[in-house]
């Protein structure tokens, strides 16, 4: 979790290192296809980032991530078009995704688990439908914005984004506040008893981190020719921050950076020769790692070293005896892991 | 006036299927404490199933249930045995957290697998009955989907006796109220657990053939029927077959006429208004049981 602050220096000289060959790219290439497809690996890296916030730290799985990510979008892209400056169109949509997500906040903080996913989930299909019936047309840009199109300050803001988004998230799990989270998503009785102002916190996560998606769509809006304005709300977006963000490791701040590098490459490279072949790769490998590796690839190696160190213990023990079917559904309640619960484990 | 009771008399047939949607997935939650969200996808696969059965061998599509229900019941068992086995081991909060990943991710499997196979292209079975309807003072009411309606309800009376006849539809029961208790009376609760999912996703399965015949499938409506089954869930409740199969109707209804007020676009977006304010109304489970 803390593999930026445990590795201290090292893990400043990499980052640094990392930031100063993206932020050279476009000079030392013009190959519009590599810079693309970094800047989708940066956009996802900030989408998942921002939804990390939420389901890693808090332990809220927002299944309607996309409706912040569109409406960021919508604002942006509306206001960019008349003629705002871009730079503040951005900000306009992440203030207005922040406040609906606020507005909405404490009514969705009602609902617990399972129940807070498909609540949003619901909401975010609501918005999707209401925006795709409000606005049908589709929106294109001007032939002189097309003319004035330069995919370098994309690119830019793009990496901008990620790396506020990925210092956000380094800044908020070592904070108090984050400290809060990781409590309420343990176990949020227990935090309230020990004085956490639960729906304070969430309703901080929440906001931070719509905030967050709704910049990303911002640089969606600003970075498509044109597009349905209903498309950066439809549920893949959520998605896919989802399966990023599982896979690199949720909760972690590495694990979406991982994540989303590993699925823009899948998805990019599968695409020449066999749309959304992606995404069957990647259910698999979720459903892999959701039941047998719930901290991600970035917590491979340190699950198989312990799981090592178990193995040995057991047969110090004289190994598990397990005579038969097991008798109870819920035989080993405490062992089992607690997917939301990130990497933090005994 | 009489477009409005055609609109409303269609949305009770398609409500009939929300109704078959729903019960198996009710089932499965009810019984495992597991949120299956690739219900839908499972439901996709049905209709896949009965589509092809009729492209390739010419089977009539309602014929073709009893080769689909036993096909579902057995894909119900393996599912099972390879994921969702393991996800009801964990403590019941926790198992619903899972089970709503494991089930995300299978259903992106399913989808990109569907893609992959069968297109994305729309299909539905054309049957030479298909475009047979009778007209009932002034109403137009097809034939396939009347027939739809009839088998819904039947399946679901079913699964009605079923549950409460048959010794391991009690044990399911029994498990559902409370599974502790169930283990202590000596119920195998596991094998309840299993059954309870395999006939759930042989209703999927039903529904899905039902669903290809009067209106269409593709590899993406999923999610669609996840959601229109956990709307249907989420209204009716648990514990009764019945009672979810006229929450299935209910939204049918709604849906209708709320699209015959609001315009077709917005026919959707009801019953996900009501899920949330229900789900608002409830914020600490769907049953207050």
């Amino acid at each position: 979790m803390r593999a930026l602050t445990a590795r201290g220096e090292l893990g400043w000289a990499v980052s640094l290192l990392v930031l100063t060959v993206l932020a050279l790219l476009p000079l030392l290439t013009h190959r519009d296809d590599i810079l693309n497809f970094v800047f989708l690996v940066l956009l996802s890296v900030a989408l998942a980032e921002s939804w990390n916030i939420l389901a890693g730290y808090a332990g809220q799985v927002n299944l309607g991530h996309a409706a912040f990510f569109g409406l960021g979008a919508l604002v942006t892209r509306t206001l960019w078009i008349r003629g705002t400056p871009i730079l503040p169109a951005m900000a306009a949509g992440a203030v207005v995704a922040m406040a609906f997500s606020l507005l909405i906040g404490a009514a969705a903080f009602r609902l617990r688990g399972a129940y807070f996913a498909i609540g949003t989930l619901a909401l975010g299909e609501i918005l999707r439908t209401t925006v795709g019936n409000l606005f049908p047309e589709i929106s294109t840009l001007s032939a002189a914005s097309i003319a004035a199109y330069r995919l370098s300050h994309r690119y830019y803001l793009a990496l901008g984004l990620a790396t506020v988004s990925v210092a956000a998230v380094a800044a908020l799990a070592s904070s108090r506040i984050g400290l809060g989270m990781q409590a309420i998503r343990e176990d949020e009785e227990a935090a309230e008893a020990s004085g956490v102002g639960a729906l304070r916190i969430k309703l901080t996560a929440l906001g931070v981190s719509t905030g967050l998606a709704g910049l990303a769509g911002g640089l969606f809006a600003y970075y498509l020719i044109s597009y349905y304005p209903s498309h950066p709300f439809g549920p893949q977006w959520t998605f896919d921050a989802l399966l990023m963000t599982f896979i690199g490791g949720v909760g972690t701040v590495l694990g979406p950076i991982l994540g989303a590098a590993l699925y823009v490459f899948l998805k990019e490279y599968l695409a020449v020769r066999w749309v959304d072949f992606h995404l069957l790769i990647f259910g698999a490998l979720f459903v892999l790692i959701v039941l047998l590796l719930p901290g991600g690839l970035v917590q491979a190696g340190a699950r198989a070293r312990r799981l090592l160190r178990r193995g040995e213990a057991a047969r110090g023990r004289g190994g598990p005896t397990n005579l038969g079917p097991r008798p109870s559904p819920a035989d080993a309640p405490d062992r089992e892991p607690h997917l939301l619960a990130g990497a933090r484990r005994k | 006036m009489t477009i409005l009771a055609q609109q409303l008399t269609l949305g009770l047939m398609i409500g009939g299927l929300y109704g078959l949607a729903a019960v198996g997935l009710s089932l499965v939650f009810g019984v495992l404490k597991v949120l299956n969200v690739a219900h839908g996808e499972l439901i996709m696969l049905g209709g896949y199933g009965a589509f092809w059965l009729f492209a390739l061998f010419g089977l009539d599509p309602f014929a073709s249930l009893l080769l689909v229900l036993p096909l579902s019941l057995l894909l119900g068992l393996a599912l099972y045995g390879a994921l969702f086995g393991f996800v009801v081991r964990a403590d019941e909060e926790t198992r619903v957290k899972n089970s709503l990943l494991i089930g995300f991710g299978l259903a992106l499997v399913l989808h990109a697998l569907a893609v992959r196979l069968w297109t994305a292209d729309d299909r539905s079975i054309d049957t030479p009955y298909a475009g047979a309807a009778i007209s009932l003072g002034g109403l137009s009411i097809p034939l396939v989907r009347l027939a739809s309606l009839a088998l819904a309800f039947t399946l679901i009376g079913g699964l009605h006796l079923l549950l409460k006849h048959w010794r391991w539809g009690q044990a399911i029961r029994a498990t559902a109220e409370d599974w502790q208790a169930a283990m202590l009376t000596g119920i195998d609760v596991r094998r309840a657990y299993l059954l309870a999912f395999a006939i759930g996703t042989a209703l999927a399965g039903a529904a899905g053939t039902l669903v290809s015949v009067g209106y269409s499938i593709n590899p993406s409506i999923g999610l669609e029927w996840t959601l229109k089954a956990l709307i249907v869930v989420v209204l009716a409740g648990l514990g009764s077959t019945f009672g979810t199969f006229v929450g299935g109707l209910f939204l049918g209804v709604a849906e209708a006429a709320s699209a015959a007020v609001f315009g077709g676009p917005y026919r959707e977006v009801v019953g996900l208004v009501i899920f949330v304010a229900v789900l608002l109304l409830r914020p600490r489970g769907l049953f207050g049981q």
